[in-house]
């Protein structure tokens, strides 16, 4: 309790200071598990900064620190940050969760916001995206283009965010082509150019000639353009340079809006603890441009497939729906709870393999 | 699961194109071992290497210069290491994982200006009527120059070692500096040259990684291969061939197992990624139980010619 | 001709001397780093040096910091320094340290949700066995066969890493993590958990255990007979051997204290500022121990103060990141820098440097 107090005072004390030097100005600290460039997850985030201090310009101060190890390191780099005077703090990786209950309970009067966790407290907000919409896309867009009816897909780590990847793109993949098969390897990193690229080609000399992936390096795409006669999806960035082939689409992590939302209801004094999770519908998840290699009516139904998720229309796990051992999921005309879908660690039918554990 | 969809001649041009890099790095380490000398800073001058032969590529438009600079600049790097441990004497385990922190550290500042940007790649070489041999065409002669170029540079310092006076030389100083020094023979001369090498290798070894395998620069891109590298030369228990053996190896073990779980097989992934490890105890148990030492006599210890 | 002659006593002036002059050279080069990299020189300095320790809005919180990460660097070095003084080189440190916190873990897991008193030490004494029974691996292959324990160890790493993956996200997952890798979090679990022991000094059982160690190091190659034959072993192997040293006893002597240190310091670590198991937890201590064994000379004082400076670089370089933004790169090689400086200059401890006539 008193090193609560004692810490509690001293984060006081630095805000104090820290608005006698600049009347208003509203600091907001982001912690990145990567290095700013590395192309995907981190990058983003940092665009996101980056978008927060082009809106709000001089009202605001940003303050980041990179490849945090999530740990030990993790706890006292949120400390620091929210000593240094930081009005919010975005911690944005899964690991980074119990540190940031950690710190949050010493600093009740810094707002905390964790990507992609699962614990809440009244100064700590949740954030994540439905990535599964953005995939629901590329499956429809894998299943009308593949010939070899084989599309593989690089996994990272069998967690639900990946696993619900799987299945949405699976699921919208089978709907317009039943005889589509995906090949799923699990490369158990986030991020290892060489292995990314490996099993690239792993999947491609498997007769894959759709690679979708859920890791964060390019690697995929130059080994698919390399490998020529293979279409790829941009992951966590647009990787618009490998476009109109290989990269015919992509899924964009957007943060920026949100992030201009949360620091501006900090100025307001709005800010409150919130669960968001955010799709196509708020531009949180973003489909990068469509390009001249998918024929016209295919791109078109991609869109609309995009408008009717964006509208709200239609939900990407809409029942009927069976679990891979043939256990009903969704009845018909059912859609999924976001707590079934937070937790999935099940394929669903017709997929083959196990999720390993 | 349907290994059948696996192909053989696929997978075999794949784990070519995967190994070489560690088996660059590798057999510039087993020189610089052979010589005595224990460098752990494989990694840092390997990415050192990437970085460089990546910007260098980008800004000529060349990827042979590319190469060149790279194997320049790591070269460099490691004199660092060889002015540190031969000349002031350091302890070489210390040294090289400095060489580490320092390579790391060096080639993400070097490297801001180049993310996301795509370099030239090297041709693959077109050798004529092999490459439209059926089967072997596909599998071994359709790559580029540096996938030979790595298998030739182990023959030649497997010739060099066994018959020339030169690789003589090398190996007494490896064994017994005191007794190459007594005979007249210039250790720390002939150690820094070894160095020079090993960086050079290692920095051919980190461009063929950002420049062919992967192609790009991005920070802290060799995620462990100079360990690798480390590991093969035990393996191979500091002989040339097996260096090119071993890196197959532990290249083809990657490339394997996701090969196999492309075509659906469950794999043991934890498993596998570990036995390449526990193959190089068992081959070190091997060798020491068979009384050969393997390891060169002098390895890791300090030269000081005390007049 | 400038050559070197071996001094017959390491230079106690130059003992001391050495550090100070390649932290100023440190100062100096990195400073001019910083301002290559458009960052203010001296700020940055005084951003990682002093702040740290002095700043009125951090030092409160960051000196007791300070402890927590020299705490597991300083238990590592000193076991490590044990065997580098017989030359023996194990450099596995990192696979021991992660296989204490998996057997500690993974003991006090089975257990799930005990609340014995006991809990705590048969945890650490598990961590203990488990570093031990992995530093053993090389120990026995090098006492059998004569194997290399230096690559011996190395390899483990590897292979511990691999056993880590496996663990965290199997064996030892959180039943309740919603399917993320990572075990329970130990500070939520009273029993098992490490906590500070004193409010708001960074003081929990790792720290208690370090200083310990370097106490207990400094008694052994000071008073006691195993630590002159260590030292024996080290400087002189066959004149230990004449004087009846068995060298094997001393390979298991120092790579199963190295060991089992090691074991303890990943189980603190875990139990503690970690807090779970997760895949990659272990960032690296194992590796700079190693650094901090050199940096400290391998004199348990010398690597008390190494650890509290290289946790200083650590901290004051967050904090230098975070105020002056400059890049986490740029830190490392501050690092890297700071290690090359001090074993360049070490070289005036041992040696004399002659101008004139010599055998080069």
């Amino acid at each position: 309790m008193k090193r609560r107090t004692l810490l509690a005072s001293a984060a006081a004390l630095s805000l104090a200071a820290g608005s006698a030097f600049a009347q208003d100005k509203v600091k907001a600290g982001f912690i990145y598990v990567g290095p700013v460039g590395d192309g995907g997850w981190t990058y983003e985030h940092d665009q996101g900064r980056k978008a927060v201090e082009a809106e709000l310009g001089d009202a605001v101060e940003t303050v980041y620190q990179e490849s945090v190890p999530e740990g030990a390191d993790a706890e006292r780099a949120i400390t620091q940050m929210a000593l240094s005077g930081a009005d919010i703090i975005f911690t944005t990786s899964f690991g980074y969760m119990d540190p940031t209950m950690n710190v949050a309970a010493k600093f009740p009067d810094v707002k905390f916001e964790h990507a992609t966790g699962f614990k809440r407290a009244d100064n700590v907000s949740v954030y994540s995206a439905r990535f599964y919409e953005g995939r629901a896309i590329q499956g429809h867009i894998a299943g009308k283009m593949t010939k070899t009816n084989k599309v593989g897909y690089i996994a990272s780590f069998p967690i639900p965010e990946v696993i619900r990847g799987i299945n949405s793109a699976y699921l919208h993949a089978k709907k317009v082509n039943p005889d589509v098969e995906f090949s799923i390897v699990w490369a158990y990193t986030w991020f290892d150019p060489a292995k990314e690229a490996d099993a690239a080609r792993a999947l491609i000399d498997n007769g894959a000639d759709v690679i979708l992936q859920h890791t964060d390096s390019t690697a995929p795409q130059a080994a698919a353009q390399e490998a020529g006669n293979v279409i790829t999806f941009g992951q966590a960035s647009d990787m618009a340079e490998f476009g109109p082939v290989p990269r015919v689409s992509s899924i964009i992590d957007n943060w920026a809006p949100y992030y201009i939302d949360r620091v501006k209801a900090v100025m307001d004094g709005t800010w409150e603890s919130t669960d968001t999770w955010d799709g196509i519908s708020t531009g949180m998840v973003g489909i990068g441009e469509i390009s001249s290699a998918v024929p016209a009516d295919v791109k078109a139904e991609a869109l609309a497939l995009k408008d009717a998720i964006a509208a709200g229309e239609y939900h990407p796990f809409t029942g009927p729906i069976n679990k891979q051992d043939g256990t009903p999921w969704l009845a018909e005309g059912e859609t999924a709870s976001d707590g079934d879908l937070l937790g999935m660690n099940f394929y669903i039918e017709g997929l083959t393999g196990d999720v390993p554990n | 699961m349907d290994l059948s969809s696996i192909n053989p001649v696929l997978l075999v041009a794949s784990i070519m194109v995967s190994a070489t890099p560690i088996l660059l790095a590798a057999i510039g380490e087993m020189v610089v071992e052979r010589a005595g000398v224990l460098n752990l800073g494989v990694e840092g001058m390997m990415i050192t290497g990437a970085v460089v032969g990546f910007a260098v590529a980008i800004n000529t438009g060349n990827p042979a210069l590319g190469f060149a600079a790279a194997a320049l600049a790591s070269a460099v790097l490691s004199l660092s290491f060889g002015v540190l441990t031969q000349l002031l004497l350091s302890n070489q385990v210390a040294t090289g994982l400095g060489l580490t922190l320092v390579g790391l550290g060096l080639s993400s500042l070097i490297g801001k200006p180049y993310e996301g940007m795509k370099s030239p790649t090297l041709p693959k070489l077109d050798m004529g009527f092999l490459s439209d041999l059926p089967v072997v065409g596909r599998m071994l002669f359709s790559h580029d120059l540096m996938v030979y170029l790595s298998l030739a540079l182990v023959i030649v310092v497997w010739a060099v070692l066994k018959y020339t006076r030169i690789g003589l030389i090398l190996r007494a100083v490896g064994e017994n500096h005191d007794a190459a020094h007594a005979l007249g023979y210039k250790v720390v001369r002939i150690r820094m040259m070894a160095i020079f090498f090993g960086g050079a290798c290692a920095g051919l070894g980190g461009a063929y990684l950002s420049l062919v395998r992967v192609p790009q620069w991005t920070e802290g891109m060799t995620a462990g291969a100079g360990w690798i590298a480390l590991a093969i030369v035990v393996f191979a228990s500091w002989r040339a061939g097996r260096v090119a053996i071993g890196a197959y190896l532990f290249g083809g073990v990657t490339v394997l197992q996701l090969n196999l779980q492309a075509a659906g097989a469950a794999v043991p992934v934890a498993l596998l990624s570990a036995s390449p490890y526990l193959m190089t105890i068992l081959v070190l148990v091997f060798i020491s139980a068979r009384g050969a030492h393997g390891a060169p006599a002098s390895l890791g210890r300090p030269f000081h010619a005390s007049a | 001709m400038i050559h070197l002659e071996k001094r017959p006593q390491p230079s106690q002036v130059w003992t001391v001397i050495t550090p100070v002059l390649a932290v100023i050279l440190t100062m100096i080069v990195g400073g001019m780093m910083f301002a290559a990299l458009g960052k203010p020189p001296l700020e940055a300095i005084r951003t990682i040096f002093w702040d740290p320790l002095f700043h009125p809005q951090f030092a409160g919180y960051s000196r007791p910091q300070l402890l927590v990460k020299a705490g597991p660097l300083i238990l590592i070095a000193i076991g490590l320094s044990v065997g580098f003084r017989a030359g023996i080189w194990n450099i596995g440190a990192e696979g021991q340290y992660i296989m204490g916190a998996i057997c500690g873990a993974g003991a006090s897991l089975a257990l799930y949700p005990s609340d014995s008193i006991l809990l705590f030490p048969m945890m650490v004494i598990a961590g203990a066995l488990g570093g031990w029974a992995w530093s053993m691996i090389p120990a026995i292959l090098k006492t059998k066969f004569g194997t290399n324990e230096i690559l011996v160890s190395l390899m483990l790493v590897y292979v511990a890493e691999s056993i880590l993956a496996s663990v965290s996200s199997g064996l030892l997952r959180n039943p309740d993590g919603m399917g993320f890798p990572g075990s329970r979090n130990f500070q939520q679990w009273d029993a098992a958990a490490n906590k500070e022991l004193i409010a708001n000094t960074g003081m929990h059982w790792g720290v208690v255990f370090a200083l310990i160690a370097v106490i207990a190091a400094y008694v052994l190659f000071a008073r006691h007979i195993r630590g002159f034959q260590i030292r024996l072993s080290g400087e002189a192997p066959r004149a230990a051997r004449f004087a009846g040293v068995n060298p094997n006893r001393i390979v298991i002597f120092c790579l199963g204290t190295a060991g089992a240190l090691a074991g303890l310091a990943g189980l603190f670590e875990v139990t503690g500022p970690a807090g779970q198991i997760s895949i990659d937890f272990n960032s690296g201590y194992g590796f700079t121990a190693i650094i901090v064994a050199f940096l400290g000379r391998l004199h348990p004082v010398g690597i008390l103060l190494a650890g509290l400076l290289m946790a200083l670089t650590y901290i004051g370089g967050e904090l230098a990141q975070l105020m002056l933004g400059v890049p986490g790169a740029s830190i490392q090689l501050f690092q890297g820098m700071l290690l090359f400086f001090l074993l360049a200059t070490d070289v005036f401890t041992n040696y004399r440097i002659r101008f004139g006539q010599g055998a080069a």
